[in-house]
């Protein structure tokens, strides 16, 4: 079990370094899933299985297909990896190394001061989680709830084409107040409302 | 009756905020009704206060009303309170009768000048300062006459502020006063500090009780007082102020610095003079004062074109010879020549004026000339006063001050020979400075037309002047012209009579003669050089020694070149240095810092989310940090 | 992990890489909480983690919708570009 908890860590780090440092996107999204698979190994050794399969379905699943979606839509061809290599220097590193490493260092001491060793591989059952959500987090579970009912309302808001075009509103200021719109609601009619 | 003596400073200063406030829309004749009917009454109230005081006889021969007091904290509590007794009385009543016939006179002279309800309002004004100052009880109030009556010198002689000569003037005259002025409030401070009171009386009463004579606190407490004194007084060293503070009209030159304001330095030491008793050292510098500077002036006035400048060096020199008188403990005499002073050096001035106005505006004494057939009164008065100012014997005021104030010195046990010759000396110089003015100015061949006359508001104060200086000096006959010290006596009600020593009637007659020999000696002389022999004046002046010396004296003995280069100078230097001025530098360095720190601030707002997530992430280490390791 | 998750943000100009850095952020911490409640022996843990969960995936939405909003104003995924609310 400990062996495998060491090997799946090896590779999250591995796959994570890798997903910040390529060029292409779609190279670095699927690091990202290989690294979330090993976290899902991780929990699974931690003894939360449930999780584990969570992690692989909604994250892995669902939000990187997301991304891969979003890259694919976008099209990002051969020039943009281009100013990405050349935006990469090594030079850009030096900080936010630098910034990583002393909060590592702090946590690695917080953590050290706290004096764990207690080695409990007992597992929690998903039984239990489902009970702890219905009974004491109830509350978190309807916010939850909410939180994504705005998300899914947002993005298809944010997602609409024919908004938020600054050109358009500095354009047809006159066509605006004509057509009686503002930045909220679209108006009706007007010469420069391209699809 | 004394229960009026509160008015003779409130009338006139009701007056004057009368005047200030509703001056610049009544007529004319309403200003003048006004400005000098209080003063009139105020002399009235005066010489019934004076009849009042003789008939009767008071406990400690004085008066004294309180009218509240003033302030009150901590032990220390001046009250607004007169106190009348002989020296005070005699000095309000001349104070008040010369001012009433001042303004008389003003009321007339003054018609073409702008601002006439102004002047009245600052006259009245002064006045009231004037007679605070002299009626007050306590130190405290006597310096709120004090800067009163400086105010309003300031403010008479810049009258005509639109000539920025005049404005000048002013300053210089206010400046130079402060130094005195500010020594005395030292004084003050050191009066309180130790004797714990500034009611004079009580003041006295404690000096004698707990200083012994010649300690170092009543010296330096009597020092200081007489660097007030020496301000105001304008005698050496500051006397550098008078000359040129004739830029203000005449009768303001008559009125305050003639006859009143700079008498207050005389009053000062007078009223104090327990102070000066218990420290010998600062009266021997009074009478040495005094000596110096009627030599000084003397010299000065004999070099001067200008008449009135003329009659201000005269000033200062016969105001040394009231501080002589003092320095050597004569105080009554010191008065006495202040009365008599009064009288006709204000008669001087006013006649001058009336010159002036004649010439249309002519100074110049060498540009006037055979006026004693065109302006007989002028003529009469400045004649009749000149030789009072001189000392005329026998029919003058000037000579019977004069020369008690001068038999003084020779006889008192703080006189000396010394003194008494630089006065003899001093009798020769003023004779030969004011017959030279006389023979210059009203006789000869006539230079300048007479465009002006003076009408009955002017004459009526020439005449009462003119005689006042003729009998004035008769109050007081020294013992071989008849003996009748009445005005000595009645001094001595409020002042010490001075010691005896070397006295004797032959002292006395010695004294009288040497008098009049320096007199004749200094009329012929004027008689010569200005009347019959003026190339030989040309002569004199016109070799080199001569002309050295005619600088010098014309220039007041060097004290502006001095005071110039001592003090003006270095100041303006150090103005030019400071130009920008160092200690805003430390003000401006706060307000620089902060925009350093702005445009310092303002880089970490570039709008780039990148810099901003690594801002956050820097702050949570920090912040990680702090909790953990504090 | 978080601290890579946090490199990456600091460094990458392409906005896709930054969101995908948050990502591997929240993921790091839901991985922390799920120890935690592991060590703990309680369910809260993972409770948690479903909420982490929950929420990344609200963020990531609306995020690729903003992504897209962006690329079409500025033709471009430069995080840099859009730099018009500087001081």
């Amino acid at each position: 079990m400990d062996a495998m908890f060491y090997v799946a860590a090896a590779v999250a780090i591995l796959a994570t370094v890798m997903v910040i440092t390529r060029l292409n996107a779609v190279h670095a999204l699927l690091y990202l899933i290989v690294s979330l698979l090993s976290v899902a190994v991780i929990f699974y050794t931690l003894g939360a299985p449930f999780i584990a399969a969570l992690e692989v379905i909604i994250y892995a699943g669902a939000i990187m297909v997301l991304f891969v979606f979003v890259v694919m839509m976008l099209n990002l061809g051969p020039k943009t990896t281009e100013m990405e290599r050349m935006w990469l220097v090594p030079r850009m590193w030096i900080g936010p190394c630098i910034l990583s490493a002393i909060l590592i260092a702090e946590v690695a001491y917080l953590l050290s001061r706290a004096g764990v060793a207690g080695k409990g591989t007992f597992s929690v059952g998903p039984k239990k989680v489902g009970m702890t959500l219905f009974g004491p987090y109830l509350i978190g579970v309807e916010l939850a709830s909410m939180l994504l009912l705005g998300a899914l309302v947002g993005a298809y808001h944010l997602g609409k084409r024919e908004r938020l075009e600054i050109q358009d509103v500095v354009d047809s200021d006159a066509t605006r107040i004509a057509s009686g719109g503002d930045l909220v609601r679209p108006g009706v009619g007007g010469p420069s409302r391209a699809a | 009756m004394l229960r009026l003596l509160w008015l003779i400073p409130a009338i006139p200063f009701a007056s004057s905020i009368v005047l200030a406030l509703v001056g610049a829309r009544i007529s004319k004749k309403i200003a003048a009704i006004i400005g000098v009917a209080s003063i009139a009454t105020s002399t009235v109230i005066s010489i019934l206060l004076t009849w009042s005081f003789l008939g009767s006889s008071l406990p400690k021969n004085s008066y004294t009303q309180v009218l509240w007091t003033w302030i009150n904290v901590a032990g220390f509590h001046p009250r607004i309170a007169f106190y009348l007794d002989a020296l005070s009385l005699v000095m309000i009543l001349v104070v008040t009768f010369v001012s009433f016939l001042i303004h008389l006179y003003s009321a007339e002279s003054m018609l073409e000048s702008e601002g006439y309800s102004r002047f009245f309002a600052y006259m009245n004004l002064f006045v009231a300062s004037m007679v605070t100052l002299l009626l007050a009880d306590n130190l405290l109030l006597l310096y709120l006459g004090w800067e009163g009556v400086g105010l309003c010198s300031y403010l008479l002689i810049g009258f005509w502020y639109s000539d920025f000569k005049n404005g000048l003037a002013a300053r210089k005259a206010f400046i130079v006063t402060r130094i005195g002025d500010t020594a005395m409030i030292v004084g003050l401070f050191l009066l309180f500090q130790h004797l714990g009171t500034l009611h004079i009386q009580e003041l006295m009463r404690r000096a004698t009780e707990q200083w012994p004579a010649g300690s170092a606190l009543p010296i330096a407490a009597a020092a200081l007082l007489l660097g007030g004194a020496v301000g105001k007084s304008a005698q050496l060293p500051l006397q550098t102020w008078l000359p040129d503070a004739m830029a203000g009209p005449t009768p303001t030159s008559a009125l305050i610095h003639a006859a009143t304001m700079v008498t207050a330095g005389v009053y000062l030491i007078a009223r104090t003079h327990v102070l000066f008793t218990l420290a010998p050292p600062v009266q021997l510098a009074v009478a040495i004062i005094g000596a110096a500077t009627l030599l000084l002036g003397g010299c000065s006035a004999l070099t001067q074109p200008d008449i009135k400048r003329v009659l201000a060096y005269s000033t200062v020199s016969q105001i040394g010879y009231m501080f002589l008188a003092l320095g050597v403990g004569a105080w009554a005499a010191g008065i006495f020549h202040f009365m008599t002073h009064a009288f006709f050096k204000s008669l001087l001035f006013l006649s001058a004026g009336v010159v002036i106005d004649a010439m249309h505006d002519e100074h110049n004494i060498f540009k006037m000339g055979g006026l004693r057939k065109e302006l007989r009164l002028a003529f009469v008065a400045f004649l009749v006063a000149g030789c009072s100012l001189a000392g005329l014997p026998l029919i003058t005021a000037g000579f019977y001050s004069k020369g008690l104030i001068l038999s003084e010195a020779w006889s008192s046990p703080q006189g000396s020979a010394i003194l008494w010759l630089a006065g003899v000396v001093g009798v020769f110089l003023t004779a030969l400075y004011i017959f030279r003015v006389i023979f210059l100015v009203f006789f000869g061949e006539p230079k300048t037309p007479v465009t002006k006359r003076p009408a009955y508001k002017i004459k009526i104060p020439l005449v009462v002047l003119t005689v006042l200086s003729v009998v004035g000096g008769f109050v007081n006959l020294p013992p071989v012209l008849g003996d009748e010290p009445w005005f000595t006596r009645l001094l001595h009600t409020a002042l010490p009579s001075v010691g005896q020593e070397h006295f004797g009637l032959l002292t006395e007659v010695r004294s009288e003669e040497f008098i009049t020999l320096a007199f004749l000696v200094g009329l012929g002389l004027a008689y010569v050089l200005y009347h019959r022999r003026r190339q030989w004046v040309e002569v004199l002046v016109g070799n080199r020694a001569g002309k050295a010396l005619h600088e010098f004296w014309f220039s007041g003995w060097g004290f502006d070149w001095y005071y110039d280069k001592l003090f003006v100078q270095p100041v303006m230097w150090f103005a030019r240095v400071d130009k920008s001025d160092a200690v805003d530098t430390f003000y401006n360095g706060v307000a620089d810092l902060n925009k350093l720190l702005y445009r310092g601030l303002r880089r970490t707002e570039n709008g780039q989310v990148r810099w901003y997530a690594a801002s956050i992430a820097a702050g949570t280490v920090v912040f990680v940090a702090i909790a953990l390791f504090l | 992990m978080f601290a890579l998750g946090l490199a990456g943000l600091l460094v990458r100009r392409n906005l896709i890489f930054t969101l995908m850095s948050i990502e591997v952020m929240l993921n790091a911490a839901g991985l922390a909480f799920v120890v935690a409640g592991a060590h703990w022996w309680q369910p809260d843990g993972q409770v948690i983690f479903i909420f982490i969960l929950a929420t990344a995936a609200a963020e990531v939405s609306v995020g690729l919708a903003l992504l897209l909003q962006f690329h079409h104003q500025n033709k471009s995924l430069d995080a840099d570009a859009a730099s018009q609310m500087r001081g």
